[in-house]
């Protein structure tokens, strides 16, 4: 960990790290075949992200003549109850799935990062402070406060978002605290505040940057757990309204169709978003292999 | 041993209080009027007048919550408003069917996970190893409601083994005398081998799911320690003395292995009393979990905030008992204590 930190600091060298940043992701994706399909998947899901709604063959809100048809060529997903085709649901959905967890990982970045880095480095009260709101919050099982938070905030997709960032929080800030402990003494902290910089303006412009690749492998990892529990909220009918496509949601109106062998309407979107979680996972994974290598497994 | 847990008690009233305080917050200072939430949709101007006076929301926050905990201490935590009944009962009558249903997927889980995750570290790199690999990134990456989904397509739909997903009974059977609550254990006490058939067939499916679900994080800790373990010089010790494998591996390796799976498993309470809501939606299986979602939806919020604290109060006796029982295997916490 101290490595890094003293490669990383003098602004000279920083040609010759990205070089070696290069070529250690190079070794890593060829060591790991696996991370290079995750890389693969991630493109396709941000390009469904981006374009999907506007090359999908079928209005995703529009019912058609043909109901809960079975996948075929001019269906390829299939249709569900009311005529709609399951394949341009499931890849306009992919914009919405995205933003929920993206916008809360976002959140949770923020709020966990920052109130981390401030524990770890003021230590004293803050740390007390912010240490009591992370375990309060992990005292309970995660996916039931997210219901009670969303339960008490009111019944909307931001407030989903808000509930994911909360039962997050905690681990954001086991993260941060633990690196910004760790740097809190450290040379350039020190040669930092000789020359005069204050300490909050330390701990954004010093040690906020320098931890800032483990926070991004921490993002990454959690973004698979986001997707599923925002994914888990809209199927037991919170957050996203019906007609909208949404991963969660569809598998839920599809449900009721798998005990008579519909399994198309569940089936397609249930395993887009197993996709999705898989690779974030994965490339959660392989990030964290080139950050920090000690902590592969 | 008991200062041990005398202490570790000491350290659960913190928590505790955070808990309630967090229920109590959820309802009271969030944005919204908490009365409206409490009167649901169909309200009136004069019925939420009512129950803002009943709740005794017109009086200050701290007299309010001295209010809320004392209603909790009386086993009060109010009543449903679709039902008109009172949560706590509510909850006692439907808890027996989440606890059987989480506890027998855990098992299920450890009966798996902990001999996969043996093998895959004492096979190192074999098929075997390459299997856990999969099983558990698989395993983390299926959403809990999708699996079980596909499960009741596969073998009630496709192969028509496992019985419609009804809830913990068919209508042809009959509960079993209450003595536990856990139908499949009841029913074998009473000897009523038809309704402990229909019950046990019943439970295999959202048993299953929830296993999947919980296998991967039990599998990999297992691996991880197990590795760990017996790169230790005192397996080392015991190989050298001429010991067999079988001994070494599972009288050395395993009890020490154990200890970290046994931490993990506060992880995996939280996981699966969470995946437990879904599943339960899943196989209409009349537990809290599927209470709560049916108020959620209809705002009826009393049950929810009774459910969410009835879990919170759960996961922390749970915690409380890993600890115990790591306390138990690992003879060193006892000293320290």
């Amino acid at each position: 960990m101290t490595d890094t930190v003293v490669r990383a600091a003098p602004p000279s060298a920083a040609k010759p790290v990205s070089n070696s940043l290069l070529r250690h992701a190079q070794y890593v994706i060829s060591e790991n075949s696996v991370t290079g399909m995750a890389f693969g998947l991630f493109l396709l899901l941000a390009l469904c992200a981006l374009i999907g709604p506007y090359v999908v063959p079928y209005d995703p809100l529009a019912s058609g003549p043909a109901t809960l048809s079975p996948p075929s060529l001019s269906h390829w997903f299939g249709t569900d109850q009311t005529g709609r085709d399951i394949f341009s649901r499931v890849v306009v959905a992919t914009r919405l799935d995205m933003i929920i967890a993206l916008s809360s990982v976002a959140l949770v970045f923020v709020m966990g990062g920052l109130a981390g880095i401030a524990a770890g480095f003021f230590g004293g009260w803050t740390d007390r402070i912010v240490g009591r709101i992370s375990d309060t919050i992990m005292a309970f099982p995660l996916f039931v406060l997210a219901m009670g938070i969303v339960a008490a905030l009111g019944n909307t997709v931001t407030n989903i978002v808000i509930a994911t960032a909360i039962i997050n929080f905690p681990l954001y800030v086991r993260v941060a605290r633990a690196e910004a402990n760790v740097r809190r003494e450290a040379g350039f902290v020190q040669a930092a505040r000789l020359s005069g910089n204050g300490e909050y303006r330390i701990l954004l412009m010093h040690i906020l940057p320098n931890i800032m690749p483990i926070m991004m492998v921490q993002i990454s990892l959690t973004m698979g757990y986001a997707i599923l529990n925002a994914a888990g909220l809209s199927f037991i009918g919170l957050g996203v309204r019906p007609p909208t496509p949404e991963w969660g949601i569809m598998v839920a109106e599809g449900a009721a169709n798998i005990i008579s062998g519909e399994w198309w309407i569940a089936l397609f979107p249930g395993a887009a978003l197993m996709i999705a979680v898989f690779c974030f996972n994965l490339l959660g994974d392989g990030l964290r292999d080139l950050v920090d290598p000690q902590r592969r497994t | 041993m008991f200062m041990t847990i005398g202490k570790r008690l000491v350290t659960v009233i913190p928590t505790v209080i955070g808990v309630v305080v967090v229920t109590f917050l959820l309802t009271r200072v969030l944005p919204g009027d908490p009365a409206v939430y409490f009167a649901g949709p169909a309200a009136t101007p004069q019925s939420i007048a009512d129950i803002r006076k009943s709740l005794g929301l017109d009086r200050s926050l701290p007299e309010q919550f001295v209010r809320y905990v004392s209603d909790l201490a009386h086993g009060n935590l109010g009543n449903s408003l679709s039902t008109g009944r009172p949560v706590v009962t509510e909850i006692t009558s439907r808890l027996p069917a989440s606890a059987e249903l989480t506890l027998s997927g855990l098992l299920l889980s450890i009966a798996i996970a902990v001999p996969l995750g043996i093998l895959a570290a004492v096979k190192q790199g074999s098929w075997i190893d390459h299997t856990c690999r999969v099983v558990t990134t698989a395993g983390v990456s299926l959403p809990v409601f999708f699996t079980g989904l596909l499960l009741v397509y596969v073998f009630y739909f496709l192969l028509g083994w496992a019985p419609a997903p009804i809830g913990r009974l068919d209508a042809f059977a009959t509960a079993p005398p209450q003595i536990t609550g856990f139908y499949v254990f009841d029913s074998l006490v009473s000897g009523n081998f038809e309704t402990f058939r229909a019950s046990l067939s019943q439970l295999i499916l959202p048993a299953l799911t929830l296993c999947i679900f919980s296998l991967a994080p039990i599998a990999r800790m297992t691996r991880a320690s197990m590795l760990a373990v017996l790169s230790s010089d005192f397996v080392r010790t015991a190989r050298a003395s001429g010991l067999d494998t079988r001994t070494v591996i599972l009288t050395y390796a395993f009890r020490n292995a154990m200890l970290p799976v046994v931490t993990t498993l506060g992880m995996v309470f939280s996981f699966l009393l969470g995946a437990n809501v879904l599943v339960e939606k899943v196989f209409a299986w009349p537990g809290i979990g599927s209470y709560a979602v049916e108020a959620l939806l209809q705002s009826d919020f009393a049950p929810v905030q009774g459910f969410v604290l009835t879990m919170a109060v759960l996961y922390i006796v749970l915690n409380l008992l890993i600890d115990i029982i790591y306390g138990v295997i690992d003879p060193r916490v006892r000293l320290e204590g």
